[in-house]
């Protein structure tokens, strides 16, 4: 009957009619979601004003956010192939044609073939080196003086963008893609030190304890009781950072490291609009496909894996 | 002969071990029993150093072990075997590689990096394998053994060390007691026939009564009986640690699940 009394009612029974364990419940949940409305306005505050502080620091105004958009657009506008229904699959000397836009796909496959080679090595050179910092880099193997090395190793390779680490060696051994995988090995052995030590620290420390209690040297127990709990992750991070290297070696070629990105700084700095947007397309369906690729290289090595290490 | 003098640890102010000395001739059973906290498993831990000791020395065969380092230090520790409450093997790796762990120390560390076994090397574990019949497990993954085969290819590594000591730190605490008598009875056997010592901690009173040449209870980090089986009777539990032995077996297993629990979290605390 009090229910329906209170439906009947509109504004239900007046507040009285609650106990006051009721009344009381229900004032503590209107504190709490005051104070919880309240802590979020606050931290919204703070967050707009952290906002706005760093974009007056940075002179990202609106304005001039607004008066660049449109230029944006004008530059992608021109760099659009002027292709022609009638002439689409016509040959190179057609203007309109795919393959005019692509007049010169075959250097192009050459030099994307480059930089794919450029990450494929540098990956494996910088996973390499990285396996062998991950171990002294890695909380629960290691300690004092190494650690702290491989570590502050580690971090310094990775600080240091590879396009930096490119031009400096590019003076050292001159333009071309040596430069480049040396660039980004450097950069990937820091990256992947990093993240190796950490899927190393995630391992189960008895069988550690069992191979030292048996006698075993570091290397020994590293390579006995670590390695094979840790492989999996190793190869994944690894495979990642590939598709990873596939996008740096596409742009160190801007400071003459060899792969595609020379090209591409070349026609765009002689402002060769349809080139750009041909050569660009052709990263983003490599990048894609070494993606795919990799994805599932990637399932198939950590099913593959099993006891085998 | 092993020869414990003044052992002792400490863990900040708290004293694990405090002034354990012990002599235990070659060739026999030693069973170590004590509740929670008494300081069993770091004895036990610092014979092979895994846990270094704050005070006292070791000596084997006269030889001072407490002042051992690098290589000599793996010597030692190849020559006493120790076998785990977990087994402590690599899940992911098949049972051979895991049993040839026990190798390691014998041989050249380039060529074990590149898990270069010799037939001999892999002769002798499929043997240790085959003693404990296991033999026809050897390539499949540790982790598809059940609790029981996993300690026996645990004892099968140890068993490669050509051990003079074997310590067992609770090995029987996480098997059901089908698997606990065999594991025992493996124990038992390599302390008869090739005369290895074996100092095992353990936390049933009948199974130490009925393995153990000699039970060594300890409390509070320090030794509180050493004797014959038949001179710990139960009056003497009672003595010793004043209650009965039922009150004290389920104390103890207490403390073997917490410690258990402890050492299975991925990042061990102590670093080497």
């Amino acid at each position: 009957m009090d229910a329906l009394s209170f439906t009947a009612a509109g504004g239900g029974p007046a507040p009285s009619a609650w106990s006051p364990a009721v009344e009381r419940g229900e004032a503590a949940y209107q504190a709490a979601r005051r104070q919880r409305r309240n802590a979020t306005l606050i931290a919204l505050a703070v967050l707009t004003a952290c906002l706005l502080a760093s974009a007056w620091v940075s002179e990202a105004y609106p304005a001039t956010l607004l008066a660049g958009l449109p230029r944006i657009g004008e530059y992608l506008w021109r760099i659009l192939p002027s292709l022609r229904w009638d002439a689409l699959l016509s040959g190179t000397d057609t203007e309109g044609s795919l393959a005019f836009w692509f007049y010169r796909l075959d250097s192009w496959a050459w030099l994307l073939f480059e930089t794919a080679n450029m990450a494929a090595l540098a990956t494996l050179f910088g996973a390499s080196a990285a396996l062998l910092l991950a171990f002294p880099a890695a909380r629960n193997l290691s300690g004092g003086v190494p650690y702290q090395l491989a570590r502050r190793f580690c971090e310094a390779m990775r600080t240091v963008p590879e396009i930096v680490f490119a031009l400096i060696l590019v003076w050292a051994f001159g333009v071309g893609a040596l430069a480049g995988i040396l660039a980004i090995t450097l950069h990937t052995a820091g990256a992947l030190g990093k993240l190796f030590a950490e899927a190393i620290e995630n391992t189960d420390m008895r069988p550690w304890d069992a191979a030292r209690a048996a006698g075993a040297s570091w290397p020994e127990c590293c390579r006995f009781a670590i390695l094979p709990q840790a492989l999996p992750n190793i190869l994944s991070y690894a495979l990642l950072r590939f598709e990873t290297n596939i996008r740096s070696a596409s742009v160190i070629g801007f400071v003459g490291a060899g792969g595609i990105g020379e090209e591409l700084y070349k026609v765009i700095s002689f402002n060769y609009y349809e080139e750009i947007s041909a050569i660009i397309l052709l990263v983003i369906l490599a990048v894609a496909s070494v993606d795919l690729l990799s994805e599932r290289l990637r399932h198939r090595a950590i099913g593959a894996l099993g006891g085998a290490t | 002969m092993l020869e414990l003098q003044g052992l002792g640890r400490r863990f900040g102010e708290v004293a694990a071990v405090d002034g354990v000395t012990l002599s235990v001739p070659a060739g026999q059973m030693v069973g170590v029993i004590g509740r929670s906290g008494a300081g069993k498993s770091t004895l036990i831990r610092m014979v092979n150093r895994l846990t270094e000791p704050t005070a006292g020395r070791i000596l084997f065969e006269g030889r001072d072990v407490t002042a051992l380092r690098g290589r000599a230090l793996r010597d030692w520790r190849a020559r006493c075997a120790m076998v785990f409450q977990q087994f402590n093997l690599v899940q992911r790796l098949d049972v051979l590689t895991n049993v040839l762990v026990g190798r390691l120390n014998h041989r050249p560390t380039m060529s074990s990096l590149l898990k270069r076994f010799t037939d001999e090397e892999r002769a002798m574990a499929l043997a240790a394998l085959d003693r404990f019949d296991l033999a026809a497990a050897a390539l499949q993954r540790a982790d598809t053994l059940s609790g029981g085969q996993q300690q026996r290819v645990a004892i099968a590594r140890a068993l490669l060390q050509e051990p003079r000591v074997i310590l067992a730190d609770e090995p029987i605490a996480s098997l059901d007691p089908r698997s606990a008598k065999v594991v025992m009875d493996a124990l038992r056997g390599l302390n008869r026939e090739r005369g290895i010592t074996v100092l095992c901690n353990l936390h049933h009173l009948d199974t130490a009564r009925e393995y153990c040449d000699r039970i060594v209870a300890m409390q509070s980090g320090r030794v509180v009986f050493d004797g014959t089986p038949a001179e710990l009777t139960a009056a003497r539990v009672r003595d010793v640690y004043g209650v009965d032995e039922a009150e004290f077996e389920e104390q103890a297993a207490a403390a073997v699940r917490r410690s258990a629990a402890n050492r299975a979290a991925p990042v061990a605390a102590n670093a080497a």
